[in-house]
């Protein structure tokens, strides 16, 4: 047999267009009598509307139209996680605001002109008469009496507060009777997803059949057409939604915004195309931001180094508004995975959404997992340091056992399968531990700073099961879709509901059905991103696209398998329960020498002259998946740093990691997915931070100051994983696109925290930067020289 | 203004607004639209092109002061079916995930392997701090641009 198509790093079928400049995405689209639209956005945190004049924008020539609240009757944009009991407070979000402006960057004029930089110099000319009121960028803050109010639905600035315990006496009575007790402030700072490509949209209006078409940068065509359609009062079968190329996304291009809305609405007012493109300061201040928390934790053992609990409060900023997904991630997608791959019998996470005059937070890579592999690795490595052990021990000491089919922790969710200790020793083993701490020792007698980081994770993904959706209050389904249609002559059509941005599923889903069914990849198209041509799913996010959307695949590739072989039983004149079928091949048990080939049944199934009883024609088939279970891939990170004591610098120097997502379907694409998250894993530890001045004016608004990861800062990385399948999932597959970034910030900031020990630095606020990191050793000098140490 | 640009060895004389940016001439008066904006400030390098065989970023540059001279753009890069050694290296090394940056980092490191046919590891990263991608953490570009100088060099 050829050697199998599926765990072979073929080429990526996406890349050709891709690299000859063909490929399309939205700002790329251009229609006759295109007009361009320009948001006019509010430059104050939080003001009062007094007065909005628009006359000197409208009369600029190649000015079309100058709109604001006043002349729509849109809904308003809705929060689409209300996550139960925590007593969420919906607030209007408005398309434009109406009496007041939350963050920076809040739209409260449209511009619509016969160019964008008319519609640009129009916007400047828009007056608007603010009345300053008092700003409140930190989340704790904001929840405090006598703070600045958003929203007076909202006492205190609180949108929710949620709570998740495995017992809040058993949680009390481990804390009051623990040998050990370590706490720790983090700040999960502010990040910027940024997507190199910005977000845009396009809307064209067909007044004859009063139908929409909207092109938009998204990670969810399907949910954008949902939302998008009730707020502008379009049919939902009127609207076509089509998410072209799309230049990254992170979590940021899965909420829906104001601006799409507007796009779709002043084309259909105006009956003409309009396009709307993000500038890049525009996307800083606009576009969602991922993380913003402040959280108070802390971790009880005993003194041999069995966790016996953990708790936390969290202080979650969800900016100016509640944006679409924000309630669920740090909540159910973050309190839930207190445990990470430990044995922790008691566990409570509190969480509390507060508003703040900021840019609305959303998903961003990993949403709530990150923080929540963070806040219990960092506690590891603290409590390990207390108790005087090797940070390695101690994990051992509490890691689940392995386990095939569920391990249900003490949260109550029940992970599918896990190999952690399987994953931890074959990245220790890659690192050669033993000899690092040797060599780790032997440098701080010469006055280096090595610091060693090790990190187990398990992440929750590959989000379904739509059950759990509807408990949860998420306004959704979490099934996916798939269709297989192949041709008379045998070219397959593979249309899928979930929309794929860069995670390479035009290669790794033709790769499933080369294997399922025996199609050369060559023949297969994948087709995803426009809800007239594919079937109804939920997007891309939350690493489910393979996990879900994979498995709804795989099921539909078995029924065209099964009737293929009933046709060529048929035939061969034998019966089904007699057909083989190897590679395409279908043939009477014992004689391979006979055979019907995929493409022989698939034709005389189209050509329906003489079908077997009962069979319709055709050869397509259809599948709807809804998953059991979400999926929980793990590993084991470690990260090798030196530090400069005279200048605080951070040098990475190696970076090991071990995952495991079950099968590989392309190891290549796997390996450039852990690649893309570790970058941005490391960036939140070591550069990257939204940065707010008490005003609320953004100070990280332009990539001048936002501090996106270039290519000299990292080694090369050492990728290895393990193979644990998925007990639940048809293929074994779990999903890889969030696995990078979960675990490399805490493998990161406990290397860098081990490394500077010797100062007696327990904790430093992300992003290390070097003035940080000089300043907590200048401070810790100073504290030794007077405190003697 | 009337200027005249040759793009893709093609000369195009338009009348032009003095403030319009190369990027946009070669987006919306041409439609080649492999050239991508990522930023407003000049950091991201995803508008690269070559002006007179070297890398500039176009965004940066006004259509005005590209008159009389050659500019190629990721739509020139290959001939006919062949694609340019750089296409090739980052199709095979897995060098993209979205590809948005990709046009921009394809046009930036050719013109770098120019003037420095035999790159280091190191050498190759630095001279990537002008190109961001979001993506793929580097890695795999890293790869195709050391590919390409082997191929090239071979
Ligand atoms: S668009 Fe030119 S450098 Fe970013
Ligand atoms: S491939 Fe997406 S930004 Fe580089």
């Amino acid at each position: 047999m050829a050697s199998r198509i599926f765990g072979s790093g073929i080429k990526r079928r996406e890349d050709p267009r891709l690299i000859t400049g063909k490929g399309k995405f939205t700002g790329d689209i251009m229609l006759p009598h295109m007009l361009h639209m320009v948001v006019v956005r509010s430059p104050y945190a939080h003001a009062t509307i007094k007065h909005i004049d628009v006359t000197a924008a409208a009369a600029v020539e190649g000015v079309v139209a100058v709109y604001t609240n006043a002349d729509m009757t849109l809904a308003n944009i809705p929060c689409a996680w209300l996550i139960p009991n925590s007593n969420l407070k919906l607030v209007p979000h408005p398309p434009l605001a109406k009496e007041k402006v939350r963050y920076v960057g809040d739209g409260v004029a449209i511009v619509l002109a016969e160019s964008r930089d008319i519609a640009q110099d129009a916007a400047d000319l828009v007056r608007v008469d603010y009345e300053a009121l008092t700003a409140v960028v930190n989340p704790e803050e904001a929840s405090m009496d006598g703070a600045p109010l958003l929203h007076v639905e909202a006492p205190n600035n609180i949108a929710f507060r949620w709570i998740a315990s495995s017992g809040d006496a058993g949680v009390e009575k481990a804390f009051a009777e623990a040998d050990v007790v370590v706490k720790e402030r983090i700040v999960q700072q502010r990040l910027q997803p940024s997507s190199m490509e910005t977000r845009a949209a396009v809307a064209q209006w067909d007044s004859g059949n009063e139908e929409m078409t909207l092109w938009v940068s998204s990670q969810n065509p399907h949910i954008a057409r949902f939302v998008v359609s009730g707020v502008a009062g379009l049919p939902e079968h009127k609207l076509r939604v089509i998410a072209p190329e799309v230049g990254g996304g992170f979590g940021a291009k899965l909420p829906i915004y104001p601006d799409e809305v507007l796009t779709v609405w002043a084309a259909r007012k105006l009956d003409r195309p309009v396009k709307w493109v993000e500038s890049r300061s525009e996307n800083y201040t606009v576009t969602t931001h991922g993380r913003d928390h402040i959280e108070y934790v802390e971790i009880a053992a005993t003194k041999e180094g069995k966790v016996t609990a953990l708790r936390g409060k969290v202080y979650a900023g969800m900016g100016g508004y509640l944006s679409t997904a924000a309630p669920g991630i740090p909540t159910i997608a973050h309190g839930l995975m207190y445990s990470g791959v430990y044995t922790i019998p008691n566990l409570r996470c509190e969480s509390i959404g507060v508003f703040t005059t900021t840019t609305p937070v959303d998903a961003y890579r990993g949403a709530g997992r990150p923080e929540a592999t963070f806040l219990v690795e960092r506690l590891m490595d603290k409590l390990a340091d207390k108790l005087g052990m090797d940070p390695v021990v101690l994990r051992r000491k509490n890691l689940i056992p392995p386990f095939a089919n569920g391990y249900t922790v003490a949260m109550g969710i029940t992970y599918d399968s896990g190999n952690y200790e399987g994953a931890l020793a074959k990245a220790l083993g890659i690192a050669d531990y033993d000899q690092l701490r040797k060599e780790q020792a032997e440098a701080r007698t010469k006055g280096r700073y090595i610091g060693i980081g090790v990190t187990t994770y398990a992440e929750l993904c590959g989000f379904g099961p739509s059950a759990v959706a509807g408990a949860t209050g998420f306004q959704g389904g979490l099934w996916e879709s798939a269709i297989v249609r192949v041709s008379p002559v045998g070219k397959v059509q593979v249309l899928i509901g979930a929309s794929p941005h860069g995670q390479g599923e035009e290669t790794t889903f033709a790769q499933i059905i080369s294997d399922e069914l025996g199609f050369p990849v060559k023949d297969i198209d994948v087709i995803h991103g426009d809800t007239s041509r594919t079937p109804m799913g939920w997007g891309t996010y939350g690493s489910r696209t393979t996990a879900v959307g994979g498995a709804a695949l795989v099921l539909a590739a078995r029924k065209i398998k099964e009737k293929a072989r009933a046709m060529a039983a048929h035939l061969l004149e034998a019966a089904v329960e007699d057909i083989d079928y190897d590679d395409g091949k279908f043939f009477v048990k014992g004689s391979p020498d006979k055979f019907k080939t995929i493409q022989d049944a698939t034709l005389m199934a189209t050509l329906a002259w003489n079908l077997p009883p009962g069979m319709e024609p055709g050869m397509e088939a259809s599948q709807f998946y809804d998953p059991p279970n979400f999926t929980y891939p793990f590993g084991a990170h470690i990260a090798v740093v030196e530090i400069d004591p005279d200048t605080g610098k951070v040098d990475l120097k190696r970076y090991i990691a071990v995952d495991d997502c079950g099968p590989q379907i392309n190891p290549v694409i796997v390996k450039g997915q852990v690649h893309g998250g570790l970058a941005q894993g490391i960036g939140q530890a070591l550069c990257e931070g939204a940065v707010y001045d008490d005003n609320g004016q953004l100070l990280t608004g332009a990539m001048t100051d936002y501090a996106i990861p270039r290519a000299d800062m990292f080694p090369q990385f050492e990728i290895d994983h393990t193979v644990t399948p998925s007990p639940h999932h048809p293929i074994g597959v779990k999903g890889i696109g969030e696995a990078g970034t979960i675990a490399s910030t805490p493998t990161i900031y406990n290397a860098v925290i081990d490394a500077l020990k010797p100062f007696g630095i327990e904790s430093i606020n992300m992003p290390l930067t070097a003035p940080r990191v000089w300043a907590a050793i200048q401070e810790a000098r100073a504290n030794h020289a007077i405190g003697g140490r | 203004m009337k200027v005249s640009i040759t793009v893709n060895g093609k000369l195009y004389v338009r009348d032009i607004e003095p403030r319009m940016l190369l990027v946009n001439f070669i987006r919306e008066e041409l439609g080649l639209t492999g050239t991508n904006v990522g930023c407003d400030t000049s950091q991201c390098g995803a508008c690269t092109v070559h002006m007179d065989g070297r890398a500039i970023k176009s965004c940066t540059c006004f259509a005005v002061q590209a008159d009389g001279r050659q500019v190629t753009t990721i739509e020139g890069m290959a001939s006919g079916d062949t694609l340019h050694p750089m296409q090739e290296a980052f199709w095979e090394k897995h060098g993209l995930q979205c590809g948005f940056c990709t046009p921009g980092m394809i046009m930036a490191t050719t013109a770098y392997l120019k003037d420095h046919p035999n790159p280091t590891e190191a050498e190759i990263r630095h001279a990537l701090d002008g190109n961001f991608c979001r993506c793929t953490g580097y890695q795999n570009i890293v790869a195709a641009v050391k590919t390409a100088a082997e191929k090239v060099g071979a």
